[in-house]
This record gives C-alpha cells, sequence and structure tokens, in this order.
C-alpha cells in the first residue's frame, strides 16, 4: 500500500517536473518548427541564475518567504533576456530554413551557451537548498514527502493552464494559434508574424528557465545539467505529440509514472523505461498521441 | 533542392585517393585523427545517403556501436583477430540490423523517423551500459588484429592500419556511388521531393527508403569497425546521441554532392574539434559551436557548395 | 593563472613531433575533466592541484624530500587536456604534437582503459590519478611499462565499507544501495555486496537502485529506499549526483531511518557541510583529507592549497598531488638526465613519500600503488565538518595479493588478506 502511494506521488512530482522543462520546446517547434536543443541550456541558465540570485540574497540575511517571489522575478527576467537574445541575435536571420538545419543551429547554440555558462560561473557546483527545505514534509500515508515537491507539482498545473489561456483567449495567444495554421495565410491576414515568432520564442525560454529556477534548490548546479534535460524534453514531447500542448502534458504523465513504476518495481530497467515508452507509443501511433493531422502534398 | 549529379563522382573520390596518399606522410599524431575521422566519415555518408531521400537519422550511431561492438567482441572474447574476418563481420552485423530496423522504420518520415531512430539507439545504449560483462560504460579493449595470419608489429602496425582504413574507405566510397547511379540511389531525391508522385510512377518508396537505410548500416558498420580497430577500445559512447548528432551535422553541413563531402568533412570537424580544445581547453565547445554557426549562415549549402561555385564562375 | 604554466597554445601545427622539447623544461600532459558533470568534482580540484604542485616543485618550495628545483632541474611545462574529449585521439595529441614527456592524469575508468594499451605504444610515462576499475592491471595491460596507477581501486573502497560496517557493529539485516548506472556504480555494489557475503553478515539485500548517471533528481529513488526500510544504505555517488542525492533524501528523514554510507562523502566538505547528516558514514577513498597522517608535506598542501584557492583541497586533489610527486621521485631516483623510460623503472615498485603519507606501486607488477583506507562516522566540530570513530585498513587488509583478481579475491573470501 505504501509502495502504491509512493508511486503515485513520484510518478506525480516527476510528471510535473517533466511537463515544466518540455512544454516550452514543445511551444517553440508547434509554432516556429525549431526543435530547440538549446532548450537544455536555457534550463542550466536558470538554476544558475537562481542559485546566484538567491544566494546574495540569503547571505543578506532577508526572510525566507520573500525568496519565492525572487525566484518567479528572477525566472521572468532572465527567460526574457536570454530568449530575446537568441532570437533577435540569430534565429531571427534564418527563420524559412530546413527543419533539420535548426536543429544544428540550436545544437550550435547550445555548445556556446554551454560554454558561455561555465565561463560565468566557472566549473563548480552552487548550491541553494533553502527553499527546499523552507515548507519542510508532510506524511503522506507514512511515507514523508518534501512540501516542495508538492507545490512544483501545483506549479505544473497553473502554468500549463495560464499557457492554454493565453493561447485561446489572448489576442497576441489567437494570432499565435493562427500562425500554427497556416504561417503565409496568416501573414496575408495582417498577422507580423516575426512578432509572433519573437514572443512564442521568449514564453518558451521562460518556461526552460522556470524548469531550472525550481530545480536548483534540489540539486547542486553543476556544468552538463542542462544534457540530460534534453532528451528527456524530447522524449516527453514525442511521446504526446511534437507540438501540442495537452500533448506535453499526457507525455510527461506517461514519462513520470514509467520511471516511478520502474524505480519502485524494477529498477533495473530505469534506464530504458522512458525510451521504451516512445519507442511503443510511436510503433502504435507513429507522430505522437495528439499529433495534428497533417495534409498531403500532391 | 541541390542537382546532385554523380557521373563526377569517380573523379572525386580520385581526388580522395590521392588526398589519402599524401595523408601517409602526416605527422603521427594527424594522420592518426584522419584514419579515426575516416571511420566516422563512413558514418555521416550513411546518415547522408538517408538525408537525400529525406531521412534524419538521430541513431546512426547504433550501427556504428554495432560495428564496433561486433569486431571488438570477436577480437576480444572469442579471439578471432583476422581483420578480414572481423570487419566483413561488422558490416554483416550492421546490415542486419539495418534490414530488421528499415523494415520498422522505413515508412516513418521527418521528425518522427529522427526522433524513433534515436529512440532505438540509446535504448541499446541502456542496454550497452547494463551489460557489466561488455564493462558497461567503460566499454573493453581490443587486441591487435592480424592480416592473414601476419600479426603486424608494433613499428610498423599505424601504418599498416592507416593503409587499411584508407583503402577501405576509398572503396567504399566507390561502392557507395555505384549505388547512387543505380536506380534505388537515384530515387530517394524523388523520396524525399514527393513521394505520392513517386508513387503513381510505379515505384515504391518504402522500398527506396528500406534500400537507402541499408546501405547507411552497411556503411556506418564498417565505420565502427575501422574505429574500433584503430583506437582499440570500444564503449558505448559510440551509440550516444551526442555522437549521432555528430554525424547529422557532418552530413548536412559537408553538403550532398558527393560521396567524399561528409568523408573530408568529418576530417575538418574533428581538426577544429582538437584545435579549439588545444587552444582554448576551457572554452574549446564555444569554438566549436561558433564555427558550425557560421558554417551554417556563410555556407547555406554546406562546405560543397564551394566547389560548385568555383564551377560556375 | 601563475605564470610558469606555459599552455602550449597552437605550438606546433604541422611540424610538431615532439622531438622539440629542450632539456632544461619537461613537458607534462595533464588530461582531467575541464567541462561536463564531472569538471567541479574532480577537474577543478585536480588541476589546482597540479598547477600548485608545478609551480611549488618549480621554485622548489615543496617540503623534503622534494625541495629541488624542478624535475632533476628541468622545468615543468604543462598542457592541460579536457578528458571529456576523445580519450585516445587526444592522448595521442599531448604526445605527438605538443610533445609530452609524461602524462598525469585521468579519472574517467573508460579513458584510462583506452589509454592504458596505447601509452605503452607510444612509451610514454603515464600515471593515473584515480579510475576506479581494478581491470587496468588485471586485464587491460598485464605487462606493464610505462603505465602506472597512484591511486586505489574502486574494489578497496567497498572492501574498506563492508570491514567497517562489521566491526563499528552497524545493523546490516537489511541492506539497500543507490548507485549510479553506469561502469563505477555497478562495480562499487557489486564489490560491496560481495565482501558482505565474504565476511559472513547475512545481509537480505532489500532495493538496489541503480539511477541513470548525471540526472539530478532523486525523489523516486528516495521513496524506493524509504519504502523498503533498510538498516543500511550504500551509495557511491559522487560529484553533483551525490550532493543533490544528499539535499533530497536527508530532508525526508532518510538518513535518520537508516544508516547510510557514503563512499566518497569527503568530497561534501567544501559544498554541503551543513546539509550532511551527522553520523553518515564516510571515507575520502583512501588516506587522504581528515584521513592524511600528520606530517609536514601533508601539512604543506593543506595550507599551500587553501592558501591559493580559497578552500580545503578534497581527495581528487591529494591523490593528483600524489601523482605529481611520484613522477617526480621517480625521475629523481633514476637520475640526472632520465628520460620517460628511465623514469619508468625507476618508479617500478618505487616507495615515495607523499601527503597521504608513504606510498608503496608493490601491486599489479610494480604499478599499482597500495595504500590503505579509512572510514569514520561525519562529525560537525564548531562547524568544522570532521570525522570521529575511525577505522584505517592496511593495504593488506584490504587489497588482493598481487597474483589474484580484486573479483576472485572478493568470490574466495578474502584469502591473505592481513588485517589487524
Amino acid at each position: 500500500m505504501q509502495k502504491f502511494t509512493a508511486i503515485m506521488l513520484d510518478g506525480m512530482s516527476y510528471a510535473a517536473w517533466l511537463f515544466l522543462v518540455a512544454v516550452g520546446l514543445t511551444l517553440i517547434y508547434g509554432v516556429m518548427r525549431i526543435l530547440n536543443i538549446a532548450h537544455g541550456a536555457f534550463y542550466a541558465i536558470g538554476a544558475y541564475v537562481c542559485a546566484s540570485a538567491l544566494g546574495v540574497y540569503y547571505s543578506l540575511g532577508l526572510p525566507g518567504v520573500f525568496a519565492f517571489a525572487l525566484m518567479g522575478v528572477v525566472a521572468l527576467v532572465a527567460g526574457l533576456i536570454v530568449g530575446l537574445i537568441v532570437e533577435r541575435g540569430v534565429l531571427r536571420n534564418l527563420y524559412g530554413r530546413d527543419e533539420v538545419l535548426m536543429v544544428l543551429v540550436t545544437y550550435a547554440l547550445f555548445l556556446i551557451l554551454e560554454d558561455a555558462v561555465k565561463l560565468i560561473w566557472g566549473v563548480k557546483s552552487y548550491f541553494v537548498y533553502q527553499p527546499y527545505a523552507h515548507f519542510g514534509f508532510i506524511e503522506i500515508g507514512g511515507l514523508p514527502y518534501q512540501v516542495y515537491d508538492l507545490l512544483i507539482v501545483a506549479l505544473a498545473v497553473v502554468m500549463g493552464i495560464a499557457l492554454w489561456f493565453w493561447l485561446e483567449r489572448s489576442r497576441m495567444g489567437r494570432m499565435t494559434t493562427a500562425v500554427v495554421a497556416d504561417r503565409e495565410i496568416s501573414a496575408a491576414m495582417g498577422i507580423n508574424v516575426k512578432r509572433v515568432f519573437a514572443t512564442t520564442f521568449a514564453i518558451g525560454t521562460i518556461f526552460a528557465v522556470v524548469g531550472g529556477v525550481v530545480t536548483a534548490p534540489k540539486i547542486a548546479v553543476t556544468p552538463g545539467i542542462g544534457v540530460e534535460v534534453i532528451i528527456l524534453a524530447f522524449a516527453v514531447v514525442v511521446i504526446g505529440g511534437l507540438g501540442s500542448i495537452p500533448g506535453a502534458a499526457i507525455g510527461a504523465v506517461f514519462a513520470g509514472y514509467a520511471r516511478a513504476l520502474s524505480v519502485h518495481l524494477a529498477p533495473e530497467f530505469e534506464l530504458f523505461a522512458i525510451y521504451a515508452v516512445m519507442a511503443v507509443v510511436l510503433a502504435i501511433r507513429p507522430h505522437g498521441l495528439f499529433a495534428r493531422a497533417s495534409g498531403r502534398k500532391i | 533542392m541541390m542537382k546532385t549529379d554523380f557521373r563526377r563522382e569517380p573523379l572525386h573520390i580520385a581526388i580522395l585517393a590521392g588526398l589519402l596518399i599524401l595523408g601517409f606522410f602526416l605527422p603521427d599524431w594527424m594522420r592518426f585523427l584522419l584514419q579515426t575521422a575516416l571511420a566516422g566519415g563512413l558514418v555521416a555518408l550513411g546518415v547522408a545517403l538517408q538525408m537525400r531521400a529525406g531521412l534524419v537519422n538521430f541513431g546512426q550511431g547504433l550501427y556504428y556501436v554495432l560495428g564496433g561492438y561486433a569486431v571488438g567482441m570477436l577480437a576480444a572474447k572469442a579471439g578471432i583477430t583476422d581483420v578480414f574476418l572481423l570487419l566483413i563481420a561488422a558490416i554483416a552485423i550492421a546490415t542486419v540490423a539495418g534490414v530488421v530496423l528499415g523494415l520498422l522504420l522505413s515508412r516513418y518520415r521527418e521528425i518522427f523517423y529522427a526522433m524513433l531512430s534515436l529512440a532505438v539507439s540509446m535504448i541499446l545504449y541502456g542496454l550497452l551500459v547494463k551489460a557489466a560483462w561488455l564493462g558497461s560504460t567503460d566499454g573493453f579493449n581490443i587486441p591487435a588484429v592480424t592480416y592473414l595470419g601476419w600479426t603486424p608489429d608494433r613499428t610498423v602496425r599505424p601504418d599498416v592500419y592507416y593503409i587499411t582504413t584508407a583503402v577501405l574507405t576509398v572503396l567504399a566510397c566507390l561502392a557507395t556511388a555505384r549505388y547512387l547511379t543505380s536506380g534505388a540511389g537515384m530515387l530517394c531525391e524523388a523520396v524525399a521531393e514527393n513521394e505520392i508522385r513517386l508513387e503513381y510512377l510505379g515505384a515504391s518508396s518504402r522500398k527506396v527508403a528500406f534500400i537507402a537505410i541499408v546501405v547507411a548500416a552497411a556503411l556506418s558498420g564498417l565505420g565502427g569497425g575501422l574505429f574500433a580497430m584503430s583506437t582499440g577500445h570500444v564503449d558505448p559512447l559510440m551509440t550516444n546521441w551526442t555522437t549521432s548528432g555528430g554525424f547529422v551535422f557532418v552530413a548536412l553541413l559537408a553538403g550532398r554532392g558527393s560521396t567524399i563531402a561528409p568523408v573530408i568533412g568529418f576530417f575538418l570537424l574533428e581538426l577544429v574539434r582538437t584545435y579549439a580544445l588545444d587552444f582554448a581547453p576551457n572554452a574549446w565547445q564555444m569554438i566549436l559551436g561558433s564555427v558550425m554557426l557560421a558554417v551554417i549562415l556563410l555556407l547555406p549549402n554546406g562546405l560543397w557548395s564551394l566547389t560548385e561555385w568555383r564551377r560556375k564562375a | 593563472m601563475h605564470k610558469t604554466i606555459i599552455p602550449l597554445c597552437l605550438a606546433g601545427t604541422l611540424t610538431a613531433t615532439g622531438a622539440w622539447a629542450q632539456d632544461d623544461t619537461i613537458q607534462i600532459g595533464v588530461p582531467v575533466f575541464l567541462s561536463g558533470p564531472a569538471a567541479g568534482a574532480f577537474g577543478q580540484p585536480e588541476r589546482n592541484a597540479a598547477e600548485l604542485l608545478f609551480d611549488s616543485i618549480n621554485e622548489g618550495s615543496v617540503p623534503a624530500p622534494y625541495d629541488s628545483e624542478g624535475v632533476n632541474g628541468r622545468t615543468i611545462e604543462a598542457t592541460f587536456s579536457d578528458e571529456a574529449s576523445d580519450a585516445v585521439v587526444e592522448y595521442r595529441n599531448l604526445v605527438d604534437r605538443n610533445g609530452a614527456e609524461v602524462v598525469i592524469g585521468y579519472t574517467s575508468s573508460a579513458n584510462c582503459k583506452s589509454v592504458a594499451p596505447l601509452a605503452e605504444e607510444l612509451q610514454t610515462l603515464t600515471v593515473f590519478v584515480d579510475c576506479g576499475t581494478p581491470q587496468i592491471f588485471e586485464e587491460v595491460v598485464t605487462d606493464p611499462t610505462y603505465v602506472f596507477r597512484t591511486g586505489l581501486t574502486a574494489t578497496t573502497d567497498a572492501v574498506g565499507a563492508a570491514r567497517y560496517l562489521v566491526d563499528t557493529g552497524v545493523d546490516l539485516s537489511r541492506v539497500a544501495g543507490i548507485n549510479q548506472n553506469y561502469a563505477w556504480g555497478q562495480d562499487n555494489w557489486r564489490d560491496f555486496t560481495g565482501s558482505l557475503e565474504a565476511l559472513e553478515t547475512g545481509s537480505e539485500i532489500v532495493s538496489e537502485q541503480f539511477p541513470q548517471v548525471y540526472v539530478g533528481q532523486y525523489g523516486a529513488e528516495a521513496s524506493a529506499l524509504l519504502t523498503s526500510s533498510p538498516t543500511l544504505i550504500f551509495s557511491s555517488f559522487w560529484g553533483g549526483d551525490l550532493e543533490a542525492f544528499v539535499l533530497q533524501a536527508a530532508p525526508r528523514g532518510l538518513f535518520a531511518r537508516s544508516q547510510v554510507i557514503l563512499t566518497t562523502g569527503e568530497a561534501l566538505f567544501p559544498t554541503i557541510p551543513d546539509e550532511l547528516p551527522e553520523g553518515t558514514i564516510i571515507s575520502a577513498r583512501g588516506p587522504f583529507s581528515v584521513f592524511a597522517p600528520e606530517n609536514e608535506l601533508a601539512e604543506w598542501f593543506r595550507t599551500a592549497y587553501a592558501e591559493r584557492f580559497g578552500q580545503e583541497p578534497t581527495y581528487p586533489a591529494w591523490k593528483m598531488a600524489q601523482a605529481v610527486l611520484g613522477v617526480k621521485a621517480a625521475y629523481e631516483k633514476a637520475g640526472e638526465g632520465a628520460d620517460s623510460t628511465a623514469a619508468a623503472e625507476a618508479m617500478e615498485n618505487l616507495e615515495f613519500e607523499a601527503p597521504s603519507g608513504t606510498v608503496r606501486m608493490s601491486l599489479g607488477n610494480g604499478h599499482q600503488a597500495a595504500q590503505s583506507i579509512s572510514y569514520g562516522t561525519y562529525v560537525l566540530e564548531d562547524g568544522e565538518p570532521g570525522v570521529e570513530n575511525v577505522i584505517t585498513y592496511s593495504a593488506e587488509c584490504i587489497n588482493p595479493p598481487a597474483d589474484q583478481t580484486a573479483a576472485e579475491w572478493i568470490a574466495a573470501g578474502f584469502p591473505g588478506a592481513e588485517c589487524d
């Protein structure tokens, strides 16, 4: 019974984290057709910025509660700055190029950003564990569980709904949806596609940075933390269907529970759990669970 | 889309052969770099072949590692050290894997082919990491190979290995050029352009894709085998996605204009990597990334477009 | 950055074949992790220690017996290289292109395994600093001439851990393990469980977690360990993974409910000393850091390192210092004008002094160091990290005899082990 509780909680908590790191990737792909490898670097930047900002904050002896507000501010500012620099500086010059080529562009960006992070922060570990310990733990069915992890679940739900709301209800969001449906017609109807792209990329980047910011208190912020994230995020969005936001949520749940199940029941398969799910889903539904139907060119 | 004409291919390959003969006289370290780059270049060539059919394989490392482990396991565990047997085994195993996966994957296109091939290669990575008897992530070492009973001793071994690699690379390029001028090879671009029209014309796009996958697998298996022979060590990183990503990068940036483009491109990439590492051990990835970006921005059709431009002028 | 370390940037492009090394300098190649997840935990302290030692040796400011300037009077010039790139290719570049006469470095076992035969082929003195795998001299190069390892194998850690747990009477009825899913973690867990069997503890293995290396999310693993209610948890985690595991598992009471043993726990001292629960059993993978003996070299190393880099050296730094001093000792034993080959000859079965005490190259045909290992429980004294209840196991107690591989030795129940 305790094992069952543990699997439910662990699966949920891991799924929430996966959703946070993957949803920005799927948004950017859906709108811009860019499979962004630099997403992992954005995640790492988020973690580093959070660690530095909170490090300064705590060293001033300020009250712990407002640290969470600072984390939010840090994520927004860092995401916006990094996202716009990359979009304006590099990607803007390359729109309309081959999809695979864009993957390589973002791969090159990833390499550059990885070393940039290393040059700014060095290779030593950074720690900000105070937020993780702030709320302590509660016992659920005899199993101690960090409240912070449960808050990440809440955050993932809130951010998912907010994103959905933005896309469906706001003016900019509806323009974005129009661009997804047909880039050329949208442009003809007077939508500023480049602006839509810039906004989308910034939002996607903010999501990646948020992922890094909320993870920073749980880990040692060290070089290389972005690498594993990319591949996990890819798997999640491919399972759900590239470019679909509900797909990213479902993909995260699938992958999250696959890992939780394997850790508790068959730890030796943990390494393949996520790829196995991905392979099985693609074998049955080649375009992912929530893929849009695409037209055939004749 | 770039028009490719493979009638000039024998000339290109002759140039490659000439370069490789000159390469024999390079300093030891650079010749070794060239030797391992040739092995990797064959894999990049395999990726480029599939790319002509619109298939981007982000898991080509799978065949590379199979070739490498085939050589390694036969030589280190089964005691078969004859280089010809070993390399034939490497090609054979990769080809069999290519047939099996080709049957499964030839109906996928675009990013889905890329992701599924990536998933399969990473599952193999996971299996190899789990395999303690194969040294897990440490991999294992491979004894020196023999030539029909002759074991080259330490002083001539680097020369012999280089010659073996160079000769086989040239032969592989010739075979690939032969395939590209055959029906199945010529139809690849049609698959990438418009499958439905291709089907109306009575050809099976799936079959064309399947053949491209199998040919690429065989090339990559040979590449993996040669790499294993050269470095005397194999480990599961050969099938990690980062390795496969490098092959895609070279295939794309070298251009698809010739079979020798990915082979030479891979050497250039390795050269940039090692000099970046020597020049700035703390920031070599940044240099590598910047060079990649510069190539993408300045040479949209790949390095090979430099030769096209010269011809036009 | 000190001026005496001159990086050989783009030194020779096409002409270099390694012949330009002049008599008054000695070129040393130092491959360590400069990028990736191992850069912080291993690369940084190793590089720091190497730079400190090279500079101090060149100045002649290391205490006796290393107080002469340079190596046989030759000034050390170092080339650092990133281990995260292709090891075989970059090793050749170091030796052939940059003219390295000696190579000191390598942390990853995969790299050691692939480089070892090459070092023999290129006839270059190569000293491995770390590398856990016992296979180097058991399988890879069984008759070594140029390859040495001045650090202990992972087997030593695992055997020492099992002995310490038995000797201190820790409840071993229900044992769980969490180790990284790669060769290091797998080997450690195999050797540890094997040692428990050899010591007849009758332990039941209740959970075996093998999370993927570098993922950093251990919520599910911590739950699985908690629900299996072990009396002891063994982990060979290192670096960021270790730190993340402690940060995520300690607040949930994992360390309070079970005894935890961390084979690389000492590396947490400069990073998260306040988060590591007291009472955790830790080691430094040898007689390093808090486990080091009191001698002039140790005192000098600790002070000089802390002065220059602003923090105490962790065990990888001690291991690097040991390797560098071993090379100096070998060259000086071989005498004036010694080259790589002569130094390699002299290093065989060498006994030399290091900050960790006397190192005997007595295993692996005289190419593998034999040293003691210590375990202790973690304690904070006035906010300073330290250890108590330390037990040290001599080299003869925790290393297999020369004619047996580590695996055979453990399986046979440690025949010939001499423990006090």
